[in-house]
């Protein structure tokens, strides 16, 4: 069942995408990076309140994944969404404001970092109890299922979330009853500060997986086309109504768990090791090897993007904060209708 | 006006809710091939199929985490817990998710979810089958508690709760569905937060709901014979809460016992008495008294649970004590 699809299938990959959906993946990942660079800098200048969880490192994943969706497919994700939100289409100023607790803020700054929403791109959340939301996800599959539609629907979690019961009954179920889910795992190495190896009897999740009869795959989740290559085969397979698909991306936060942590349970060299596969440096290099994009282009895209995330820190800054009304709106929707 | 058991006027709530809207749906353990633990959903799977009539796992989490996530899809999932005391497994997708949706998506994505279960006390079922929690339930925004005691009330708030936008916990006790009463012919429905005065009085005003309304009725009868005019209210739903009606009902007869099935602490009557004393504290002739199941996880022995169960002496006693000196 387990297998890993990188190397020749990559390079075909490299051929066959037209030049602009390469720099537009290329581009999206540098925002990502810059938009949580940006982030944690607000954060540590207590514009940005609560808890703050940076996706620096694994910008590959959920780029990847999106890449191949289509706009009426839907995706959620944790508390570490940022990428993903930005990935989906959502705007980036708006998330920003939400970041700020502002009312022009994507969830009206009601959600906060945690809790990004965007029904217009079909972004689920945003949502901050380990596990919690792979159930929902499974809903959605079946909704999907119901309709007889031959959308999927994207969830993303960390590897923390495999010891969670809510992980266990949303994979059975998905089996069991086909749903068009494809479980996304960002297998990071810690929850939190605990590693993987600590934290898991069998770590190797493709063998826990296949308990539930799902097709499983892992991906070096530094590889964008190899993320890529593998997200197309998992849609391809839930459209086809062989969902579900489970997908383990290997990768690494370069940052600690959230802005609070120093990350002291790990060492300089073995982060520095995962920082030398950069996966926007390795995207660049490929596309630079190909010829596909010139360092005029790199440096076109880089002061682009950089204009952009100052758009979003002076969008956020400017936006009013909610007005005090805002407390009691939407508790139910049955009082807004 | 044709008479049904409170288990025929859920099964007839379900029904015609999914003969008119094709986006309702039931999920849960046992409710398609078995026709429910309690046969609530009897014959829904011969009409409607297993696509809309669909047995799970026991896996309550994920059943009303599926349900969260297929109403933020745009379905109407109506979930089964079989009893209240399955549903603390699902407690998260309860209150972090299917509570919160509304609010921390900024109005985006409401969750028009029905939570069923069969709760209360049962007979002689020990500690862990024989519970109330609408008290946690009801506890937290953005969920709605209901918890019918009548056939009538019981077909039509599923029905107003199947069309609510919002999450509803729906709470039907096991002890009182074959209870056989009046229910009006064609489509009705029961409006959520609205509370019904069972009977009127003059004396003093008994507050509670579910199978303990049966009681106060019967307390009200006995009491009657006495000379103290009862009147008794029955919440109906918890949250939202009809406090107009109970204020006015204490303005009026000036004594009030409220009274829960549940265990005391932080429970019903505790927040009934603090808005009484807060809207109505002026209009009392004795201090506000509160009927409640004794503090005790239950009891299997048979003598031991009559007396953790709270009934219609421990209303007619609370009825006398408020009463005192009249």
């Amino acid at each position: 069942m387990a297998i890993t699809r990188s190397g020749a299938h990559t390079v075909e990959l490299l051929d066959k995408l037209p030049r602009e959906e390469h720099l537009e993946m290329y581009r999206m990942m540098v925002l990502i990076r810059r938009f949580e660079e940006m982030a944690g800098k607000k954060y540590m200048e207590a514009v940005i309140g609560g808890f703050c969880h940076l996706y620096i490192g694994q910008e590959a994943v959920c780029v990847g994944i999106q890449s191949v969706l289509r706009p009426d497919d839907y995706a959620m994700g944790t508390y570490r969404e940022h990428g993903q939100a930005l990935a989906a289409g959502m705007d980036a100023r708006a998330i920003m404001a939400e970041l700020f607790g502002k009312a022009t803020g994507v969830s009206k700054g009601k959600g906060g970092s945690m809790h990004l929403f965007d029904k217009s791109r079909n972004f689920m959340g945003g949502d901050a109890i380990v596990g919690g939301h792979l159930p929902i996800a499974a809903g959605v599959g079946l909704s999907i299922k119901y309709r007889a539609a031959d959308q999927v629907c994207v969830c993303y979690f960390g590897d923390g979330a495999v010891n969670e019961g809510a992980f266990h009954e949303a994979l059975n179920i998905s089996g069991l009853w086909k749903l068009p889910v494809i479980y996304v795992c960002e297998n990071n190495l810690y929850g939190m500060g605990t590693q993987v190896t600590r934290a898991s009897a069998v770590p190797d999740l493709s063998r826990r997986v296949s308990g539930y009869g799902i097709e499983s795959a892992h991906v070096d989740g530094m590889d964008l086309l190899a993320v890529r290559n593998l997200a197309e085969v998992a849609v391809r397979e839930c459209r086809n109504g062989n969902g579900p698909y489970f997908i383990e991306a290997k990768t690494y936060r370069y940052r600690g768990h959230s802005m609070a942590d120093p990350a002291t349970y790990r060492s300089k060299d073995e982060v520095e090791e995962w920082r030398v596969r950069d996966p926007i440096n390795l995207f660049e290099r490929q596309l630079l090897d190909k010829g596909l994009m010139k360092d005029a282009d790199v440096q076109r895209i880089s002061s682009e993007v950089d204009q952009l995330v100052d758009e979003c820190v002076q969008f956020a800054e400017e936006s009013p904060a909610p007005s005090p009304d805002a407390l009691y709106e939407y508790v139910y929707a049955s009082e807004e209708i | 006006m044709p008479t049904m058991s409170i288990k025929q006027a859920l099964n007839e709530a379900l029904r015609e809710e999914m003969r008119a809207d094709p986006d309702v749906f039931i999920m849960g353990e046992e409710v398609a091939e078995y026709q429910g633990a309690y046969k609530v959903t009897e014959g829904l799977l011969a009409e409607f199929g297993s696509k809309r009539v669909i047995d799970t796992p026991i896996s309550e989490e994920v059943i009303v985490g599926a349900g969260v996530g297929a109403a933020m899809a745009g379905l109407k999932p109506v979930v089964e817990m079989m009893t209240i005391n399955f549903a603390l497994l699902a407690l998260d997708q309860i209150v972090n998710h299917a509570a919160k949706y509304y609010y921390m998506s900024g109005g985006q994505y409401n969750i028009p979810l029905v939570v069923r279960a069969a709760s209360g006390v049962g007979l002689q079922l020990g500690a862990q089958h024989s519970q109330n929690f609408e008290s946690w339930f009801v506890h937290v925004p953005g969920l709605k508690v209901v918890l019918p005691a009548t056939s009538r009330d019981a077909k039509g708030l599923l029905k107003s709760a199947i069309r609510d936008p919002d999450p509803v916990i729906f709470l039907e006790h096991e002890l009182i569905y074959l209870n056989k009463s009046e229910v009006p012919d064609g489509d009705f429905t029961v409006p959520l937060g609205v509370a019904d005065v069972k009977r009127e009085g003059t004396d003093v005003t008994i507050i509670t709901y579910s199978r303990m309304v049966l009681f106060a009725l019967k307390a009200a009868e006995r009491l009657a014979k006495e000379g103290i005019s009862v009147e008794v209210i029955d919440l109906r739903t918890l949250r939202p809460l009809d406090t107009r009606t109970v204020i006015d009902s204490v303005k009026k007869t000036h004594r009030a016992v409220v009274a829960e099935e549940d265990w005391p602490m932080c429970g019903m009557g505790a927040e009934l008495i603090a808005q009484i004393q807060q809207e109505a504290f002026d209009y009392l002739d004795a201090p506000v008294e509160r009927v409640s199941g004794v503090d005790v996880p239950m009891p299997y022995a048979k003598n031991l649970e009559k007396m953790a169960v709270p009934g219609e002496e421990e209303l007619y006693s609370a009825v006398k004590r408020v009463m005192q000196g009249v």
